[in-house]
C-alpha cells in the first residue's frame, strides 16, 4: 500500500462528486432514477461510509449502529416538533446526540474485542430497540411511530411567522426536502461526508487504526494508547449513522423503532462486506448494488415473471416461475442471501476485489525477481 | 560505576506450581549491550514480559531510570524509554513495510494518543524521510511499498529492530534477535547491532548463538532456573566451571 498524494485525493474527490451529482441522469437508463431511491442511495451510502470507518479500519465488528440510526431519526423529528422545521439544526442536534449515546455505548463495549465487542453492541442496539416500544414510549410514541402534528409547539418558526395551515415539511430555508431537492441536499452531505472519509483515512489518525487492526499486541508495546484510538473511530461511525437518521427523517418526517432492529444492523454490515471492507468506495458500491437489486427484485410477482418469460413454451415458462419465484418479492431477502454467499466464498475482498482483479488481468505483470534468478542461475550451469 | 538504567529486585514469578523466576536480580549498565543466555526454559523469555509490563510478578521491583515500571500500561513504559523486539516478529502484516516504521515514528512524536484526523499523511515528509532511511539502513528500502506479511521471517524481523530503533529507545530490548535466520542473515543483524551499539543504546539481548552474544556484549549474565548464577564480562563467563556445568553441559567454549 502506498501513501496517496493530496493531488490523488483531490481528483477522486472531483469524480466521485460529478459522479453522485449525475446520478438522477445515469441511473434513469437502469429503472432507478427516480427521487425516493437516490435518496435511499444516498442516506444508506452515508450509514455505510461511517461504519466502514469503525470495521474497515479498525476491524472491530459492531451489530448495534442501528441504534444510532434511530437516536438520529428520533432526535431529528423531535426538533422539527420542537424548534423548527428547518432541517440543519435537526441534522445538528442528531449527529450531537449519536455521537453522545456512541460515546457511551463504545465505552463499555470496547472493553471487550472480536465476538464479545460485537456481542455486546447487539445487545445495546437491542435494548434500545425495546425501550422505543416500553419504557421509552413518551419519547418515541411507541408502536404508531413518531410524527408530526398541527398542534406541535415549533418554537422558533412560531416566533418569526403564524403557522400555515395543514401539517409543514422540513425545509432548508424555504426549499421542501422531498423529490428531487431531497436528493441533492442527501446527496451533497454524502459528499462531504466521504471527504472527511477520506481524510480520516489518509491521516495518521487512521494509519494508526489500520495498524490497530492489523497487529493491536505491537501498537501496544510501540506506545499506544488504544483504547481512545478505537473510542473516536467507533463515535465518528456512530455520528455518521446519526447523520444517516436524520436524513431519514428529513425526507420523510416520521421515526419509528423497527429502524433500530438488528436487521438494520446486519444490512450495513452485509453492504460493507458486499463492496469491500476497509476500501473507501467499497462500502458505497455495496450500498447501491444492494438497494438496487432490492428495488428491482422485491417489485418482482409471478405476474411479471410469466411476462418475462412468455418467449418460453408454456410448460417451460410455468417451470422457470416456480423455480424463480421464491426469490423474488417478499423472497427477495433470499437471492440477497444467496449473493452474499458467493460473494463471500470467492471475492472475500468484495465487489473492490473484483475489480481489481479485473485491473490486474489487463495490467503487464512485471517480471519475477525470483524465476529472473532461477533461470540465470541454470544458464550459468549449462555454460560451466 | 556508571549509572545503572534497569535495575530487576528480587522479582519472583510463579505460573501454578512452576517457578519462573526466583528472587532475580539484574542491574544494566547504561550504555552497555547486555546478554541474558540460559538454558529454555529458564526464564528468559519472562524476565523481559515483565519489564515491558505484559506480565505482573508475583513480587519484586522492577525500576527504569530511576522509576518503578510495575503497574504501569505497556504503552506507559514504551513511552518511558523502553522498546521490545519479540520473539515471534511483532509487525503489522497489513501495512507496508514504511507504514509499519512509520506508526513507531507517530509514537515517539505524538505520544500514545493524537486525535489528528485531518492532517494528511503525505505532509508528514520527516516521517517518511526518516522512516525510509532506517528501512535502507536494514536493506529493505526497495520493498518499501509492500505489504510486511510478505516479508520473509528474517526480513520480519530486521523490520521489527527497525521499528524499535526508529523510536530512539532509552532501553532496547531483543529476544532473540537471530533466531531462525540464515548465517548470512545473522552476519547481516550483527553488523547492524554493531552499529547501534556505537550510538550508545543501552540494550538488553536475549540470545542462544554464541557467535552473537560473544560478537556484541560487554556484559553476559546467566539464567538458570529463574535465577541468575553468574555474570561477568565475556571473559569471565567463558572460564566460569559454574556455567559451564549448568548451561553448556561441561562442553568448552
Amino acid at each position: 500500500m502506498t501513501i496517496p498524494s493530496f493531488k490523488k485525493d483531490m481528483f477522486v474527490m472531483l469524480i466521485f462528486s460529478a459522479v453522485i451529482l449525475t446520478m438522477p441522469m445515469w441511473l434513469k437508463p437502469l429503472g432507478a432514477g427516480y427521487p425516493d431511491l437516490l435518496q435511499k442511495f444516498a442516506i444508506f451510502g452515508i450509514f455505510a461510509v461511517g461504519y466502514n470507518i469503525l470495521f474497515g479500519l479498525t476491524g472491530y465488528l459492531s451489530f448495534g449502529h442501528a441504534a444510532f440510526l434511530g437516536v438520529g431519526s428520533y432526535t431529528a423529528v423531535w426538533s422539527f416538533k420542537l424548534l423548527t422545521m428547518n432541517v440543519l439544526p435537526a441534522i445538528l442536534f442528531s449527529v450531537v446526540l449519536a455521537g453522545i449515546v456512541a460515546a457511551i455505548i463504545g465505552f463499555i463495549s470496547l472493553r471487550r474485542s472480536g465476538i464479545y465487542f460485537s456481542i455486546l453492541t447487539l445487545a445495546f442496539a437491542q435494548m434500545f430497540y425495546n425501550m422505543a416500544y416500553s419504557v421509552l414510549t413518551p419519547v418515541t410514541n411507541g408502536e404508531t411511530g413518531l410524527q408530526l402534528a398541527r398542534t406541535d409547539p415549533r418554537i422558533i418558526d412560531n416566533l418569526l411567522s403564524e403557522a400555515g395551515a395543514g401539517l409543514p415539511s422540513p425545509t432548508l430555508f424555504g426549499i421542501h426536502m422531498s423529490g428531487y431537492s431531497g436528493f441533492y441536499f442527501c446527496a451533497v452531505i454524502l459528499i462531504i461526508a466521504f471527504f472527511i472519509s477520506q481524510r480520516i483515512f489518509h491521516s495518521p489518525f487512521g494509519m494508526k487504526l489500520q495498524a490497530i487492526k492489523s497487529n493491536q499486541t505491537r501498537m501496544k508495546y510501540t506506545g499506544y494508547n488504544t483504547r481512545p484510538y478505537l473510542l473516536s473511530a467507533f463515535v465518528i461511525s456512530g455520528m455518521y449513522a446519526g447523520l444517516a437518521g436524520a436524513l431519514m427523517a428529513v425526507t420523510d418526517p416520521l421515526a419509528g423503532a423497527e429502524r433500530m432492529q438488528w436487521t438494520a444492523s446486519g444490512e450495513v454490515v452485509l453492504m460493507t462486506i458486499l463492496g469491500g471492507v476497509g476500501t473507501l468506495i467499497g462500502p458505497l458500491l455495496g450500498v447501491t448494488i444492494i438497494k438496487y437489486f432490492e428495488n428491482i427484485f422485491s417489485a418482482l410477482n409471478e405476474q411479471a415473471l410469466l411476462a418475462a418469460y412468455s418467449f418460453m413454451p408454456d410448460w417451460l415458462a410455468k417451470m422457470m416461475v416456480t423455480i424463480t419465484s421464491p426469490f423474488v418479492g417478499e423472497g427477495w431477502h433470499l437471492t440477497l442471501g444467496a449473493l452474499f454467499v458467493i460473494i463471500v466464498v470467492f471475492l472475500p475482498g468484495g465487489v473492490m476485489e473484483g475489480l481489481g482483479k479485473i485491473k490486474n488481468l489487463f495490467r503487464k505483470r512485471p517480471p519475477d525477481p525470483l524465476a529472473k534468478t532461477l533461470v540465470e542461475g541454470q544458464r550459468q550451469e549449462e555454460k560451466g | 560505576m556508571s549509572h545503572i538504567i534497569l535495575e530487576i529486585d528480587n522479582v519472583q514469578k510463579s505460573f501454578g506450581g512452576l517457578k519462573a523466576l526466583h528472587n532475580l536480580n539484574l542491574q544494566v549498565e547504561e550504555g552497555k549491550v547486555h546478554a541474558i543466555i540460559g538454558p529454555n526454559g529458564a526464564g528468559k523469555s519472562t524476565m523481559l514480559n515483565v519489564c515491558i509490563g505484559r506480565l505482573a510478578p508475583d513480587s519484586g521491583v522492577v525500576t527504569f531510570n530511576g522509576e518503578n515500571v510495575l503497574g504501569k500500561q505497556p504503552h506507559e513504559i514504551n513511552q518511558a524509554g523502553i522498546s521490545r523486539v519479540f520473539q515471534t516478529p511483532e509487525i503489522f502484516p497489513d501495512l507496508s513495510l514504511i507504514q509499519n516504521v512509520m506508526i513507531p515514528a507517530f509514537a515517539r512524536r505524538e505520544g500514545s494518543f493524537r486525535f489528528n484526523m485531518f492532517s494528511n499523511l503525505c505532509s508528514e515528509k520527516e516521517v517518511m524521510d526518516e522512516a525510509s532511511h532506517i528501512l535502507h539502513d536494514i536493506g529493505l528500502n526497495e520493498q518499501e511499498s509492500d505489504h510486511a506479511g510478505s516479508l520473509s521471517r528474517g526480513d520480519k524481523r530486521r523490520l521489527e529492530l527497525a521499528m524499535c530503533l526508529i523510536q530512539h529507545p532509552k532501553l532496547l530490548l531483543l529476544d532473540e534477535p537471530t533466531a531462525g535466520m540464515a548465517r548470512h542473515d545473522t552476519n547481516r543483524t550483527i553488523e547492524l547491532l554493531k552499529k547501534i551499539k556505537e550510538t550508545g543504546m543501552t540494550k538488553v539481548i536475549i540470545e542462544h548463538d554464541m557467535h552473537v552474544v560473544f560478537s556484541v556484549a560487554d556484559h553476559i549474565s546467566v539464567l538458570a532456573q529463574g535465577t541468575i548464577i553468574a555474570s561477568g564480562t565475556p571473559d569471565e563467563i567463558r572460564g566460569n566451571p559454574k556455567v559451564q556445568e549448568a548451561y553448556l553441559g561441561g562442553a568448552h567454549l
